[in-house]
């Protein structure tokens, strides 16, 4: 490894052969603006195509300005981050991104956390010089995303995340010069691509260019609606973001504050995604010793390794990209479709409501549930088991508009029945904590033995790919976990080709997971947030009394009072699901 | 906008995939092959840019991004005589922007689109090298040169009488 040494600002500092002037700045503490940089950290993205020209430095001997993020460090480099004629680019350079940008900013979904308008506010911008032509383009609306491409500013982190990241290979640069604009093949919409609704496009759009769906109209309307039941599901994720939105560091557990939020925003019923995690556990723990056992009795045709299917961004992205092994994930529905099939039935019943006067709002960490939700075999004569989803962002933002004080409430708690819930439900929010809640519940029915230790560490981490093997009283099985559609890609490409040992793999669309989605409040393609929102999971996780989801004493009574058992006829009609092969739709009929 | 999918020939693509594999299914290989297929097809239609796509283990819309991004490549049809007006800096001074709508007046069609009949079609290009003939057409591989806005009926006569 060879060093080398520089000055910045008139400050010594010495770096790695290789290292960009953007990181060597940092290294002495100081953050050079930029729009169109993203660094992923443990993920190992790094995007840095030098195109917003917003992190120009001066270089002493170098005639014209560098871009910070894509300069490497040379021996006796000497730099200005902020001189004059850094400054003024830097402000030219902004003032030319703006003069094709709408100025739509009071009413823009992404104000207040937009990267361009803060860095319109740190450069003092008070005017456009340049007036010319502004792109225009035709908004797209999905039943998930809103692209709205004349707020892009090209910065192309959306293709990265869709590309490189996921290998979904939905959006790219098209066209050329002022024309250009990301898009998918044949500048059709979202809704007739091969979109998995992931939303990390969304997550890390320094703009409004890509938006969520927004619900929280009809949700008010609801809400005030007499005639109607408002039924609520958090998922785990959200209680380990939220307080971010109202100036919390990330990783503060507001699950108590949240509660107590949603029930005075009207919510008839507040209740837990949790629950229906657990539920999740037992039909898909279920599943996945009933597929073991007869593959260890010498069965086969068993499908093995079992694929998680709580993800619909995951579950999009087989249909689209591995149709023919569709039959290889679980056939268990995710735990937001579980809750509103129960919801809409078992709980239905108890509070004597009939379906249509119910309304089932999820909140989520995910924009792909929007989506998830609108699907037709989710639905009882036209009417969907869950209405619409919000995100936790939207969420955030309804309890702004209701004038509370998220910091004051009270913590409170989660209505009954399904709003009770154990550790394992908690870590669903987590990458490797739905094969781990599964494993604890598993292990539990296959040896009839009680678990000595319940914190599987050899399941955890941030590592894109992880395996582990985890002992069932002398059997061994294999587990693998992705997170990432682009690690998931791995791991299918594997089980294809025969070299895949695992006997259940875990799979989730996101970064870290849920905790990731993209419906969180923004990472920015910071991967701090994301650990420290993983920590919270864990955390909340071992604070719980019950950590198994067998053991939660609702579900016991749902099966109990209504389902029989695991995998029954009337459990697989509530609970369970099927894929399509989607790679066969015709896409060009517009 | 409804567009209905086109049925490429079987022998057409399986020219394609051949190509695909001369080049060793490589990504980075890309231009090249829309090059070809371009020869084969006339034009890149969405159909062949799927086909391109899945051959050197691409996403379409990648495909896509390349073929819109350089001017060469087309997505529309081009007539059975292609016509192309040179522009450069040579030709322009000459009058070639005179000769160029005097084919659009005559054939009816803007730059960049086919004639109905599917004969003629109409492009621009940047200097051809001849500049001492400015302004330059072409039409298919035949070059003429010192062309008049009264040539351009004689040089269409030319293909009409060919039929």
């Amino acid at each position: 490894m060879e060093l080398i040494k520089l000055k910045i600002d008139n400050r010594t500092v010495e770096v790695e052969k290789g290292t960009t002037i953007y990181h060597a700045a940092k290294k002495l503490g100081i953050e050079i603006p930029t729009l169109c940089y993203m660094n992923l950290g443990d993920l190992k993205i790094e995007h840095k195509p030098g195109g917003c020209r917003v992190c120009v430095v001066e270089v002493e001997g170098r005639r014209n300005l560098a871009p910070a993020c894509a300069t490497e460090c040379n021996e006796d480099m000497v730099v200005h981050t902020h001189s004059i004629r850094v400054l003024n680019a830097r402000k030219t350079v902004l003032e030319l991104i703006l003069s094709d940008h709408p100025f739509d900013c009071l009413i823009c979904a992404k104000s207040g956390t937009c990267d361009l308008q803060d860095m319109a506010i740190k450069m003092g911008v008070r005017n456009i010089p340049y007036q010319g032509e502004k792109s225009t383009y035709k908004p797209d609306f999905s039943p998930a995303i809103i692209r709205e491409m004349d707020k892009c500013i090209m910065c192309r982190r959306c293709e990265t995340m869709c590309n490189d990241f996921q290998t979904v290979g939905v959006l790219s640069g098209v066209n050329r010069g002022f024309e250009s604009v990301v898009a998918p093949a044949f500048e059709r919409d979202l809704d007739h691509s091969e979109c998995t609704y992931c939303g990390q496009c969304v997550a890390v759009c320094p703009t409004g260019a890509l938006t969520e769906v927004d619900h929280t109209t009809q949700l008010i309307r609801d809400l005030a609606d007499p005639d109607k039941k408002v039924v609520v599901q958090t998922a785990p994720a959200v209680r380990a973001a939220l307080g971010e939105a109202f100036g919390l560091e990330p990783g503060t557990l507001v699950t108590g504050k949240m509660v107590a939020a949603l029930r005075r925003l009207g919510f008839d019923y507040v209740f837990d995604t949790d629950f229906a995690a657990d539920l999740t556990i037992m039909e898909e723990g279920t599943e996945l010793l009933d597929r073991l056992g007869r593959f260890l009795k010498g069965d086969k045709d068993v499908k093995l390794p079992m694929l998680t299917s709580c993800c619909p961004g995951w579950v999009n992205f087989f249909e689209y990209h591995f149709p023919d092994m569709r039959d290889i994930p679980s056939t268990a529905r995710s735990p937001q479709q579980m809750f509103g099939s129960i919801a809409k039935t078992y709980f239905a019943d108890i509070v004597k409501t009939k379906r249509d006067e119910m309304v089932v709002v999820s909140v989520m960490p995910c924009v792909a549930k929007k989506y998830e939700c609108t699907r037709e075999e989710f639905s009882v004569d036209g009417n969907p088991d869950v209405d619409y989803s919000i995100s936790t962002r939207e969420l955030a933002m309804l309890i702004k508009r209701s004038n509370m004080d998220f910091g004051s409430l009270p913590d409170e708690d989660f209505d009954k029945p399904l709003g009770e819930s154990t550790g394992a439900g908690v870590i669903f929010g987590t990458t490797g904590g739905v094969i781990e809640a599964a494993v604890r519940t598993a292990y539990e029915l296959h040896t009839g033995k009680d678990l000595e230790k319940i914190d599987f560490e050899q399941l955890r981490g941030i590592e894109g790919i992880r395996s582990a093997s985890v002992d069932f009283d002398g059997t061994e099985i294999k587990i693998g976990i992705a997170h990432g559609l682009g690690n998931a890609r791995k791991l299918l490409d594997d089980i294809k080709a025969g070299k895949s040992e695992y006997h259940a793999i875990e799979i989730m669309a996101c970064p870290g997971g849920c905790i990731g989605g993209g419906g969180q409040p923004l990472h920015h393609g910071n991967p701090d947030i994301i650990k420290a929102r993983q920590k919270a999971i864990y955390q909340e996780d071992s604070g719980k009394p019950i950590r198994k989801s067998h053991e939660n004493p609702y579900i016991v009574k749902l099966y109990d009072d209504f389902l029989g058992k695991p995998m029954s006829e009337k459990a697989h009609h509530l609970l369970h699901t099927h894929y399509f092969d989607r790679k066969q739709k015709d896409v060009l009929l517009d | 906008m409804t567009s209905i999918k086109l049925k490429l020939k079987e022998k057409d693509v399986q020219q394609l995939k051949e190509v695909a594999r001369s080049f060793n299914n490589e990504p980075g290989e890309l231009i090249n092959v829309l090059h070809k297929a371009q020869d084969i097809f006339g034009y890149l239609p969405a159909e062949v840019q799927e086909v391109v796509a899945q051959e050197l283990n691409v996403s379409v819309a990648k495909v896509y991004g390349v073929v819109t991004f350089y001017s060469y490549f087309t997505m529309l049809p081009r007539g059975r005589y292609p016509i192309s007006i040179c522009t450069g800096t040579a030709c322009y001074v000459r009058g070639a922007e005179k000769v160029l709508d005097e084919f659009k007046r005559m054939l009816k069609v803007p730059v960049g689109e086919t004639t109905p009949d599917g004969k003629f079609s109409i492009t621009c290009l940047r200097c051809v090298g001849a500049c001492g003939l400015a302004p330059v057409v072409m039409v298919g591989d035949k070059t003429y040169g010192r062309v008049t806005t009264d040539g351009v009926k004689d040089i269409l006569k030319e293909y009409e009488d060919a039929e």
